[in-house]
């Protein structure tokens, strides 16, 4: 495998928008092919990640038109990725792997959605087809309920109160929002504390409303380059050290769902690859839909033991400044979660992290980045190790 | 190969109130709800078994913020079935608002509910329902 690197990074602000989801894609990926300096005819391949769009915009087959959007040449095949919320990651991934394996020198990969577009119920009904139809969506299933579940069966296998469990569940969102107020691009930048959390609607039991990320609109996009032809067009050129993707079924077939069996395998692959473990790693974008998954997946990550993670933001290790920086854009919780984008918009902050770019949420000598996107039910975990430096 | 159980035959059985699942000739272990391989290891060789509708509630959650088509609250569980399998379903005969952390170890009966079809599930089709057994 060739060296592969990342060139420009870009997403629009995350939020409510009033845009269409090609208007935004365009936005975020000619901003990431002008920051390459390259152009559109330069891309040789886009890998386009959307969910939603059928019921966005009624409109399905979007990728053909964000290649029309970007004026990639016709060469350049536009592929349409769908891995529920892991999207924009796999799609990256499947780029990396096909500039690595010398098919191609330069591609273009990211995502859009425009979730808000839908509604609460309607959202909440759409983003629940990525549950088993018939056997998980019937009895009325939804995401924030598949955490909840885990959250339950958390504090009922560690012995942890759930009072306990649920006050160290809003310090991630406390620190989450924390991080996402110096970040001008998230959905939320405001500081929230701990009863904001505990005095919230219940959404799905434990789970309150800002346990939950939003839905958002939004887009990102990065240029995926082999390493020589990123260095001859980047001053930074940031380096794909190590990546993973593994698949699961459905919850049920899961049974200990306080362990992401998915997540697991797919965090070896990128260590393994990488060369590197969990000691190596300065910063971290993970996958926080709700409170209890950064939890989770800090565990998974071998940086906490099972059952030992859950009161990391309290003693603020996950802080910026802290053992290892969790999410210093905001996470998913303040960021925003607009499903086809968000992969792309966090290897956009750690890549911007390891340039040293963050301005105030800098995370001081950052080196080694790790990027985690979780899809559907723990079904895809997809992770991509980023480091400053060449191999 | 031929699937042993279809969903629409699983879904006839729930009609008729038999709880039908796969019992591997490999493993032992039993499938339920029916796929087309044994969940524990994969084997093609299955006789289509009656499960006994006993098991023990895992974890739960109440669900408030229903879907678009569902009227909230109502409890979504999962539960281990004396045979060993997992299993989705929703906790009846309880008021969700006395649903708590207590429920988690309580042994459950296996049931099935009707639930409205939608625009995308081609008709009303059947749920497996938890009720908490008599200790
Ligand atoms: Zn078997």
């Amino acid at each position: 495998m060739r060296q592969v690197a990342i060139l420009g990074v870009a997403m629009t602000k995350f939020g409510v928008s009033e845009k269409t989801n090609l208007e935004m894609f365009a936005e975020a990926g000619l901003e990431a092919i002008a920051q390459s300096n390259l152009e559109p005819k330069d891309m040789e391949a886009l890998y386009f990640g959307n969910c939603l769009g059928d019921f966005e915009e009624g409109q399905m087959h979007m990728a053909p038109f964000a290649h029309a959007e970007l004026g990639l040449p016709i060469s350049a095949p536009a592929t349409r990725f769908e891995s529920a919320c892991a999207t924009a990651t796999v799609a990256i991934r499947h780029a990396a792997l096909l500039v690595g394996a010398g098919i191609y020198d330069v591609v273009i990969a990211g995502g859009t959605e425009r979730a808000c577009a839908m509604g609460t119920p309607l959202a909440t009904k759409t983003f629940a087809m990525a549950h088993h139809a018939q056997y998980e969506s019937r009895p009325g299933l939804t995401f924030p309920g598949v955490f909840a579940m885990a959250a339950h069966m958390y504090s009922d296998k560690y012995g942890i109160p759930l009072k306990e469990l649920k006050r160290n569940m809003a310090e991630v969102a406390v620190k989450n929002h924390y991080h996402g107020s110096m970040n001008p691009k998230a959905h939320f930048q405001k500081e929230i504390d701990v009863n904001t959390v505990l005095d919230g609607i219940m959404v799905a039991d434990p789970l309150q409303l800002f346990d939950c990320c939003p839905f958002s609109d939004g887009a990102a996009a990065v240029v995926v380059a082999e390493a020589g032809k990123a260095k001859e067009f980047s001053k930074k050129p940031v380096y794909i050290a190590g990546m993973g993707q593994a698949s699961c079924g459905p919850l049920y077939l899961q049974k200990d769902i306080t362990r992401v069996r998915s997540r697991e395998e797919s965090v070896a692959q990128a260590y393994r690859e990488a060369g590197l473990g969990p000691d190596d790693i300065d910063v971290v974008e993970l996958h926080d839909c709700f409170t209890i998954a950064e939890i989770l997946a800090l565990e998974s990550f071998g940086f906490y033991e099972f059952g030992k993670a859950y009161d990391a933001a309290t003693k603020r290790e996950t802080y910026l400044g802290g053992k290892v920086a969790v999410n210093p854009s905001g996470g998913l919780k303040a960021k925003g979660h607009p499903i086809g984008a968000t992969g792309a918009a966090q290897v956009t902050e750690i890549v911007e992290q390891l340039r040293e770019e963050s301005g105030p949420r800098q995370v001081e000598g950052a080196r080694v980045g790790l990027v985690d996107t979780l899809g559907g039910d723990f079904g895809t975990v997809c992770n991509i190790i980023l480091r400053s430096e060449t191999s | 190969m031929d699937y042993k159980l279809t969903y629409d035959q699983y879904q006839e059985g729930l009609e008729q109130g038999k709880l039908l699942g796969l019992k591997c000739n490999g493993c032992a272990a039993v499938t339920f709800p029916p796929k087309s391989l044994c969940r524990e290891c994969n084997g093609s060789d299955l006789n289509v078994t009656e499960i006994k509708g006993h098991g023990t509630l895992r974890t739960f959650t109440v669900i408030r913020v229903p879907p678009k088509g569902f009227t909230s609250p109502y409890v979504v569980a999962m539960a281990e079935i004396d045979e060993g399998a997992w299993v989705m379903g929703n906790l009846v005969d309880i008021n969700p608002d006395d649903a708590d952390m207590s429920l988690i170890g309580k042994k459950v009966r296996i049931g099935s509910q009707i639930v409205k079809g939608d625009t995308y599930s081609g008709g009303d089709s059947r749920v497996v329902t938890f009720t908490l057994a008599e200790e």
